[in-house]
């Protein structure tokens, strides 16, 4: 204790020997400064700093932003483009090919149809003709029949007659009347008569 | 505020004896100034000398100026806020930022700036006229700050390392044959703990200590030469002249430790905080 009071009385001389009461008004006087300093002008300086740094780096970097923006809605559009056009492409050889598909069905289907419609003709020829054939062969059997009546009823008869019968026949055959008139009942005896009588004659 | 004026224009030079004719050197009583208020607190005492104005002088002025030129921060400065960022910025940047990294500029530039305008305008009070004194020159003023350096640099090493990888690093630096370990160990330990702060204390008030004395030496010296007369006026001229050059000698002294104390402050925070210091 009595080496402290020593110590005490000679800080005042000894220009080595801190003095208590000076380090505590020298900490508050620092203290106080740096209160004001720290939390107040320097925070200030700080925030202009800032501020000037956005301004200008601020500006940069926005700049850059949009820059960065416009391309990528330029490669944007450029792919949405380049997607368009292959859609369209797409799309016209589809309808190309739908084309092509189409008309060849058509052609398919006409052809068929002609087809067809050729068939069913030659079909219904054919039934009209073997109709017609019939018709003639049942006819000329009739004909053929009566002929041979008429050649067999005036069978006694002259030349001259019988001239006169197959030329009267002829003239009937050739006006059309008459062969019309015979039915089918008198038609449907007729081959085996005309065989019969062609027999004797 | 009265017989504060009485207080400041006060020059001690009361250590000679009125009875010798001789010349009257300056010495360490040069930084002894008669208190003009005194107190007691908690067995403390507390001595309001011109040293005690002149540091709460110091204060309102550094605090006043950056608020002044602060005032009203734009984008575009004006003259006093670029004077003001300009001043804050070379702690901020130059120290912190270049010594601790560009990273920490913004959280240690505050503290480092306010040692410094600190300790500048305590500095500069020995050549500014009327205080004539540097408050530096007292050493409890450098050693609480290096003491805060101190405390500082060793709770941001731990806080970063944990205490024990912090001191085993200090103590023990890596990639050393382990038999160098009995004398780097001893050596660190001192150089680290205990040299860096007492220099950093040191290295400050002698500075201004010393450059006071120089002052007072040839001031004093033309001041007493110009009263002995004949032959001496020219060595009173001379003395007198001295002055003035080591006055601008004083003025790079007073800037050049305030930078010192912290630039050095900053290399302790910024070894602390690497990962091998």
């Amino acid at each position: 204790m009595s080496g402290h009071a020593i110590l005490a009385a000679s800080s005042g001389s000894d220009p080595l020997i801190p003095d208590a009461g000076e380090i505590i008004l020298g900490l508050i006087a620092f203290g106080l400064l740096c209160a004001v300093l720290i939390r107040t002008v320097f925070p200030r300086i700080e925030t202009a700093y800032a501020a000037r740094r956005d301004a200008i780096e601020g500006g940069i970097q926005r700049a850059e932003e949009e820059q960065a923006k416009a391309r990528a809605a330029y490669e944007q559009y450029t792919a949405q483009l380049a997607d368009a056009q292959q859609e369209a492409s797409r799309f016209r050889e589809e309808a190309r090919a739908d084309a092509t598909r189409i008309r060849q069905e058509a052609t398919q289907t006409a052809q068929a149809e002609a087809e067809r419609v050729t068939r069913a003709a030659e079909e219904r020829l054919s039934a009209e003709r073997a109709g017609i054939v019939r018709e003639l062969r049942a006819e000329l059997g009739g004909l053929a029949v009566d002929l041979a009546g008429r050649i067999v009823g005036h069978v006694l008869e002259s030349d001259a007659e019988q001239q006169q019968i197959v030329d009267g026949f002829l003239a009937e055959l050739e006006s059309g009347e008459g062969v019309a008139d015979r039915d089918a009942a008198t038609t449907t005896a007729h081959p085996a008569a005309h065989g019969h009588a062609a027999g004797p004659a | 505020m009265a017989a504060a004026i009485p207080t400041l224009v006060q020059v001690a030079t009361a250590a000679c004896d009125k009875g010798d004719p001789g010349y009257c050197a300056p010495s360490t009583d040069n930084f002894l100034y008669t208190s003009f208020a005194s107190f007691h607190i908690a067995g403390i005492d507390f001595e309001i000398t011109k040293l005690t104005m002149l540091l709460y002088l110091g204060i309102v002025i550094v605090a006043g100026v950056f608020l002044w030129c602060t005032r009203s921060s734009k984008i575009v400065p004006s003259k006093k806020q670029w004077l003001a960022e300009e001043a804050y910025g070379f702690v901020r940047n130059g120290v912190a930022g270049d010594v601790i990294g560009e990273a920490n500029a913004a959280r240690f530039g505050p503290y480092l700036a306010s040692v410094f305008f600190f300790v500048l305008i305590l500095n500069l009070f020995e050549i500014i006229p009327v205080a004539q004194v540097p408050v530096t020159g007292r050493i409890a003023y450098p050693a609480f700050l290096a003491a805060i350096s101190w405390i500082m640099f060793n709770y941001l090493g731990i806080r970063q390392h944990g205490a024990k990888k912090y001191f085993k690093t200090m103590l023990f630096p890596p990639g050393v044959p382990w038999p160098i370990y009995i004398l780097l160990t001893p050596i660190e330990f001192f150089s680290t703990l205990v040299v860096r702060p007492f220099t950093l204390a040191v290295r400050l008030f002698a500075n201004m200590f010393a450059g006071h004395l120089l002052l007072l030496v040839f001031t004093t010296g033309a001041i007493y030469l110009f009263n002995v007369g004949g032959v001496s006026y020219v060595f009173g001229t001379v003395s007198g002249l001295m002055t003035i050059l080591i006055t601008f000698f004083e003025l790079l002294v007073d800037l050049l430790q305030a930078y010192i104390f912290v630039i050095l402050t900053a290399i302790y925070v910024q070894g602390a905080l690497a990962e091998e210091h």
